[in-house]
């Protein structure tokens, strides 16, 4: 069905018609109409999920995990200082390997106090073995959050997954977008370790150092085979409804000198500058990274990289450019601009192109 | 598939018929015993079941049950085996 909405709403309509069990959840801005959404269709009926109103962020992953291991479809949605909140939960759902689905609203982190878009929130959670998709449009936010309940409870994987939309430019934002019937595109869950009541056991119970290993290990199996769940089911997504998405989307890149990649908003921004690039002469391209976690690594042979870090890693740089370079032998321009919902125009990318230094690191607006 | 998550079921435990270790059994009066149970979540290794039958065979004879029962149903006695 063809309608409109904001990036929230839309991820909303997708846990809706994904029908899940349960969704626990604690509001925070600019997350908070996800949730909102949702204890609405409940109400009207139009979803028949237990909604549990919790009182904090780590209760809200608690009561998604005790959900989840007893193998129903779970959901849970949330922004900036929730989710370093919940932080010891993400490690203790993605360890339980239950596949919980969550959307964040990406936003920085206080002090001083900002509620705009900016990735740290999410980077700062990168090892806890959640995979992380970073959506561009409201139509993907619909898109992704579909899928996503698909590749975490697949059994090759069972890693739960975070859907990382960018607060306001995208969580507020108001697009068309097409919502689907998903039918058996989503399989019932079938939980393998789920809790049997006729069974009783202790579930996660200590594992010492000659076995906690394999678990870990395990793990990474599962993060692995995420690759080619994630193209399996992107594929059978655009055979049922039409709509292409890849593990990363390239734009112009085919005869490309200069490639810029970034994640969220600024991937789909620059596509108008790699326009305004060629028109200058300047054979530019644009790779938009969707998949954080597992991390996975275009082909840059020959070609000159800028890189917008929307987040930072102190004492280190830029988290993107400096993965991309650790696995790519790549030597990036490393631009960190949008941070706190600093305005990034595709006129700013047009420039950092201009100005790219391989090998060097460039603060947008800072003067040194 | 290997294993996802650390699940143990219940079993014996490594240290086998914990009941040799008694020096003292639990004898329940049942005229006085009312059935609240309280002797059954009190008891440290889940000795005695929901019907509140004492499974000797794994009773250390702790004597807390005792000590907890509020009808003074439970008494010890000195284990003669």
């Amino acid at each position: 069905m063809l309608t409109f909405g904001t990036g929230n709403k839309a991820v909303a309509m997708a846990v809706r018609d994904a029908k899940p069990v349960v969704v626990a959840a604690y509001p925070i801005t600019p997350q908070t109409e996800i949730v909102e959404e949702l204890a609405n269709f409940v109400t009207a009926g139009s979803m028949a999920a237990r909604y549990i109103p919790v009182e904090s962020e780590h209760s809200s992953m608690a009561a998604c995990i005790g959900a989840a291991a007893t193998g129903v479809r779970t959901f849970t949605a949330t922004s900036s200082h929730g989710l370093v909140y919940m932080c010891e939960m993400l490690h203790m759902s993605a360890g339980a390997r239950l596949p919980i689905v969550m959307a964040n609203a990406n936003r920085a982190l206080g002090p001083g106090w900002n509620i705009g878009a900016e990735h740290s929130d999410s980077i700062s959670m990168r090892d806890t073995g959640w995979l992380q998709v970073y959506v561009s449009t409201v139509q993907e936010a619909y898109d992704a959050t579909l899928m996503a309940f698909r590749i975490a409870e697949h059994t090759d994987v069972l890693l739960p997954v975070m859907i990382n939309l960018d607060g306001f430019l995208l969580t507020h934002i108001t697009q068309t977008f097409e919502t689907v019937e998903p039918g058996d595109f989503l399989p019932p869950t079938a939980t393998p370790h789920a809790i049997d009541i006729k069974n009783p056991g202790g579930y996660g119970t200590l594992t010492p150092g000659n076995t906690h290993f394999t678990f870990r290990r395990d793990m990474e199996r599962g993060m692995r085979a995420s690759i080619a769940v994630i193209e399996e089911t992107e594929a059978d997504f655009a055979r049922r409804f039409g709509r292409e998405y890849h593990l990363y989307e390239e734009y112009r890149c085919e005869d490309a000198d200069v490639v810029i990649i970034a994640m969220g908003t600024l991937g789909k921004e620059m596509e108008v500058a790699v326009d305004i690039l060629r028109d200058e002469g300047i054979a530019a391209g644009a790779i938009r990274m969707r998949w954080f976690r597992p991390f996975i690594v275009p082909d840059l042979d020959g070609k000159e990289v800028v890189v917008i870090d929307r987040d930072y890693s102190f004492g280190y740089g830029g988290v993107l450019a400096g993965e991309l370079q650790a696995k790519s032998g790549c030597k990036p321009f490393s631009v960190i601009a949008g941070l706190g919902g600093q305005e990034v125009t595709y006129d700013d990318i047009v420039e950092f192109v201009r100005i790219r230094k391989p090998g060097t690191e460039h603060w947008f607006g800072v003067v040194d | 598939m290997s294993a996802k998550l650390a699940i143990s079921r219940p079993g014996e435990g490594a240290a086998g018929k914990t009941g040799t270790w008694r020096t003292f059994r639990p004898v329940v009066d049942r005229v006085k015993c009312n059935d609240c149970g309280l002797c059954r979540l009190y008891c440290p290794d889940a000795a005695i079941s929901v019907d509140l039958e004492i499974d000797l065979e794994y009773c250390k004879g702790c004597g807390i049950c005792a000590e907890e029962c509020p009808k003074k149903a439970i008494i010890m006695e000195r284990d003669e085996d």
